[in-house]
C-alpha cells in the first residue's frame, strides 16, 4: 500500500523525524482556514499518489489565505496522471538552501535493506539515476541495523557542517526506525532540506508498506483512502480477488498471478486489448466467480453507461483445483446472473470430462486451448462491435 | 536424476493438521512421496493420514531420519517453522506459506544463508563455492516462500504441484508462478518432453533459491539436458540469470517473461510481480536474455517447440564420440560444428549448445515414455 504524503508526514511526526507544520484540506474553504492559522506563506500540495506533482500543477505557494483559497481550488479541480485529487496538503513554506535526496529500499538481490542518498534532492530518482547515477550513493544496512557512525559517515561528505551532518544523520536513523517498525518497502525524503536557519528537515514523505504485513498494523485499515479505491477495486479486494483494471475491451478471470499475467499477454499477443488483470485463486464458489464477472463487466464504461467490455475469457488450469467445482461456480454464477458479453471458456486439468458435461447440461462449450480460447474471444468481441 | 528431491527425500510436513497441509500430505502420499512425519506443536501422537505427528521438528528428525521438509503454516508463524526446521538439520525446506512480511523473510534467508555458510566453513570448502555449497543435513537450502514446491516425476513431489500433468524426461523447470507452471509443464507433457525436476521458486521480493542457483543445480544435473526458465516482471533475478547462463551454464535454456502487458506500480498477484521505478518489465527481462543468446517464447506455446529443436541441436547424430571441448574453445567450436543452426538470429553469439562430450543421453526412454501415452 502507498500512504499520501500526509500519512507519511504523519509517521515521520511520531518517529521524531522534523517536518513543517501542516494539515490536510478536502475542500479550499478548509485550506484558507488552515492557511489562516499558519500565518506564514503555505505550500498547497496535491495528496495523490503518483509522482510528478509538481510539474502537473500540483503543487503551489501562496502568501495569503485568500491565495491558499484560490490555489487550492484550481489543484482539487486537477485529475494528474488519470487520478482526481481529493485533498491537498496546506504546509508551511521554507525557505531552503539545500536539496538532497535519502530514501530506504528493499534490495532484492542481497536480501538487505538499502540507504540511497543523493545530493541532487526534488527531483525525481529515477531521472538522477538514468544522468547523473554517480551522484548517487548506496549502502546497505546490516541485519542487526544502522549505527550512528554509518548515518554519520554517510552525510558527511554531503554536509560538512558537523552540526548538520549530526541533524541529519538523526533523521536518518529515525528513518530507519520508521521503515523497520513500519514494515515499510520504502521510506523516502525528497526534498531533504537545509533551511535558511541551518535546519535539516523533511518536506516530503513518500512511503510504502508491505501489505503481507497488515495483520500486525490495524492502524492501516484507516489509512486506506476510500475515496482512492475505486467501487470495483474495493469489492474485489473485499472478496479475496486480486485484480487491476487496465484499458483494454477482453476481460479475462483466470487462476493464478502467472497464468493472469500471461493471458493478458496473450490476448495482446493475438491481437487484443485486456480489460483487467484478475486473479480468481483456487476458490470455485458461484458468489466468487459472481463477483469477478461483474466486476470486469461493471468497471469499465463508456460514457453512456455501456460497458467498454465486449467478451471475457474465463481460463483455468486445474491443478488442485478441481475443473468440475470451476464449471459449477461458473453455471451458477450464469443462472443467477446473466452475462451481458460474450464468455469463452477454457477448462483444463483435474476433473476436466466431468466439467464439461456440466457446462454441455448448461448450454455452455469449453475449450481445452488457451491459445484457441484467447483467439475465440478476441473474434467474439469483434462480432459484438459489427 | 533430478535436482533437490528424488526415491531417497524424506519428508515432514510441517502444519500437517491445517486443511491444506492435511490435503496436500493425502495428495504427496499418493503421488508416491515418502512422507514419514508431520509436525503441529501440541499435537504430538496423533497420526494425519497415516502419519505420525510430532511436537517438533527435531523430534521428527530423530523418530524418522527425515532430510526435507515443507512448510503449510500460516503466514505469522511460517518464519518460525522455517528458523525451527533449518535449526533441527533439515536439507531442503520448502515453504509454502503466502503472505510471509518481507521482513520476515529477509531474517529467515540470512539465517538459512548463515547455517550454510558456517558449514562450508567447517568443512574446508573454497570460498568461492560457499553459498551454493550442496545442501544437506545442517547446511539447509530454503526454496519459497510463496511457491508451488517442486517435483521430480516419478520419484517424489513436494509442494502443491499437480503430479498427473508431469512425465519423466530431460527437460529441467524453474519458474516464478504456480499455475503457469502447470500450464507449461502440461503443454510440455504433451508435446512428449518429459521432465528431470520442475521446481516454483516462488512469487515474492525475497526467496530462499533464485534462478541462479536452480540454473547451478541443473547445469549439474546429468539427468537434465534443457532448462525452461519461466520469469515475470519485478526485481532481477532474471537479469542475473542470463548473466549466469552467459558465464556458466551450457545446456541450451529456453525463457518466457509473463507481464509483457503488465503496467508500472501495480502488483500483479505476487507481491514480488511489480514494475517500479521503471524496472523489472518484461521488455528488459527478454532483452537480457536475447542478449545472451537464450531464445525468449513470446508465448507459452512456442516453449515445447523452442525445447524440442534445443535438443535436437544438442543430440547430433554419430558426435558423441568428440571430445569435450573446453570452455574457452567451446564458441566457436560450436559454431564451426553448425554453421547453419549457430546464424539463427535468435542464438547469434551464444555458441553455448552443448558439445559437452561428457554427457549422458539420460532422460531419453523418459521422453519415449511420455510420447507413449
Amino acid at each position: 500500500m502507498n500512504l499520501h504524503e500526509y500519512q507519511g508526514r504523519e509517521l515521520f511526526a511520531r518517529h521524531g523525524i522534523p517536518v513543517l507544520p501542516g494539515q490536510v484540506a478536502a475542500t479550499a474553504e478548509e485550506a484558507r482556514d488552515i492557511a489562516e492559522t499558519m500565518g506564514s506563506t503555505v505550500v498547497i500540495k496535491a495528496q495523490v499518489l503518483v509522482g510528478g506533482r509538481g510539474k502537473a500543477g500540483g503543487v503551489k505557494l501562496a502568501s495569503t489565505p485568500d491565495e491558499a483559497y484560490a490555489r487550492a481550488r484550481d489543484i482539487l479541480a486537477l485529475t494528474i496522471k488519470g487520478l482526481p485529487v481529493h485533498k491537498v496538503l496546506v504546509a508551511q513554506a521554507a525557505t531552503i538552501t539545500r536539496e538532497m535526496y535519502v530514501a530506504i529500499v528493499l534490495d532484492r538481490a542481497k536480501k538487505l535493506p538499502l540507504i540511497m542518498l543523493s545530493a541532487e534532492g526534488g527531483v525525481e530518482i529515477e531521472e538522477v539515476a538514468r544522468t547523473a547515477p554517480e551522484r548517487i550513493t548506496r549502502r546497505h544496512i546490516p541485519l542487526d541495523g544502522l549505527r550512528a557512525y554509518q548515518a554519520r559517515a554517510l552525510f558527511q561528505p554531503l554536509l560538512e557542517d558537523g552540526p548538520l551532518v549530526q541533524q541529519a544523520a538523526d533523521i536518518l536513523l529515525r528513518l530507519w526506525a520508521v521503515y523497520r517498525d513500519g514494515d515499510c518497502s520504502l521510506a523516502e525524503i525528497n526534498p531533504l532540506v537545509v533551511t535558511g536557519e541551518g535546519k535539516v528537515m523533511a518536506l516530503d514523505a513518500k512511503v510504502i508498506v508491505d501489505d503481507n504485513a497488515e495483520y500486525r498494523h490495524r492502524e492501516w485499515a484507516t489509512w486506506r483512502d476510500p475515496a482512492e479505491e475505486s467501487p470495483s477495486a474495493r469489492k474485489a479486494r473485499e472478496r479475496g480477488l486480486s485484480y487491476v483494471k487496465l484499458d483494454g475491451d477482453i476481460g479475462c478471470v483466470v487462476h493464478g498471478p502467472g497464468l493472469a499475467m500471461a493471458t493478458m499477454d496473450l490476448i495482446k499477443h493475438y491481437g487484443g486489448e485486456p480489460a483487467n488483470f484478475l486473479d480468481i485463486g483456487g476458490s470455485s464458489n458461484p458468489e466468487k466467480v459472481t463477483a469477478a464477472l461483474e466486476i470486469i463487466t461493471g468497471d469499465s464504461r463508456d460514457a453512456s453507461g455501456a460497458s467498454r467490455v465486449r467478451a471475457i475469457f474465463f481460463n483455468i488450469f486445474g491443478g488442485i483445483t478441481r475443473c468440475d467445482d470451476v464449471a459449477r461456480g461458473i453455471v451458477q454464477s450464469l443462472a443467477q446472473n446473466p452475462l451481458p458479453v460474450p464468455l469463452v471458456i477454457r477448462l483444463t486439468g483435474t476433473n476436466e470430462a466431468a466439467a464439461r458435461k456440466i457446462l454441455s447440461e448448461a448450454g455452455l462449450s469449453a475449450t481445452t486451448s488457451m491459445d484457441e480460447g484467447v483467439r475465440d474471444v478476441i473474434a467474439r468481441g469483434q462480432e459484438v462491435t459489427a | 536424476m533430478s535436482i533437490l528431491i528424488d526415491r531417497h527425500t524424506r519428508l515432514i510436513v510441517q502444519g500437517i493438521t491445517g486443511r491444506d497441509g492435511g490435503f496436500h500430505t493425502q495428495q504427496m502420499i499418493a503421488y508416491g512421496t515418502r512422507v514419514v512425519a508431520g509436525v503441529t506443536p501440541g499435537r504430538g501422537g496423533e497420526k494425519v493420514h497415516g502419519v505420525p505427528v510430532f511436537d517438533s521438528v527435531a523430534e521428527a528428525i530423530a523418530e524418522t531420519k527425515a532430510n526435507t521438509s515443507v512448510i503449510y503454516v500460516p503466514a505469522p508463524f511460517a518464519t518460525d517453522a522455517v528458523y525451527e526446521a533449518a535449526d533441527a538439520g533439515v536439507g531442503l525446506i520448502v515453504c509454502i506459506t503466502e503472505g510471509i512480511p518481507v521482513r520476515d523473510a529477509m531474517g529467515a534467508w540470512h539465517h538459512v544463508a548463515a547455517l550454510r555458510d558456517a558449514a562450508a566453513v567447517r568443512a574446508g570448502a573454497p570460498a568461492n563455492a560457499r553459498r551454493n555449497w550442496d545442501s544437506g543435513a545442517g547446511r539447509p537450502r530454503l526454496i519459497g516462500p510463496n511457491c508451488p514446491g517442486l517435483i521430480s516425476p516419478g520419484q517424489s513431489k513436494v509442494g502443491i504441484l499437480p503430479g498427473q500433468i508431469c512425465a519423466p524426461g530431460p527437460v529441467g523447470l524453474e519458474s516464478r508462478s504456480g499455475t503457469l507452471t502447470y500450464e507449461v509443464v502440461a503443454q510440455l507433457t504433451h508435446a512428449g518432453l518429459g521432465q528431470s525436476t520442475c521446481i516454483g521458486i516462488g512469487g515474492d521480493p525475497i526467496i530462499g533459491t533464485s534462478f541462479v542457483d536452480t540454473l547451478e543445480l541443473f547445469e549439474a544435473d546429468p539427468a537434465t539436458e534443457a532448462i525452461v526458465l519461466i520469469g515475470e516482471i519485478g526485481g532481477s533475478d532474471e537479469e542475473e540469470a542470463a548473466q549466469f547462463i552467459r558465464r556458466r551454464v551450457r545446456k541450451p535454456v529456453v525463457a518466457f517473461i509473463a507481464g509483457q502487458t503488465a503496467p508500472p506500480g501495480k502488483r500483479m498477484g505476487h507481491a514480488g510481480a511489480i514494475i517500479s521505478g521503471g524496472s523489472g518489465t518484461a521488455a528488459e527481462k527478454m532483452a537480457a536474455f536475447a542478449a545472451v543468446g537464450v531464445p525468449v517464447a513470446r508465448i507459452p506455446s512456442e516453449i515445447p517447440g523452442l525445447i524440442a529443436e534445443a535438443l535436437e541441436r544438442r543430440r547430433p547424430r554419430g558426435r558423441r564420440s568428440e571430445a569435450p571441448a573446453r570452455r574457452e574453445n567451446g564458441r566457436n567450436a560450436a559454431k564451426a560444428r553448425r554453421p547453419a543452426k549457430a546464424a539463427r538470429p535468435a542464438r547469434a553469439g551464444a555458441g553455448r549448445n552443448g558439445n559437452k562430450g561428457s554427457r549422458k543421453p539420460a532422460g531419453r526412454s523418459g521422453t519415449r515414455a511420455a510420447r507413449a501415452r
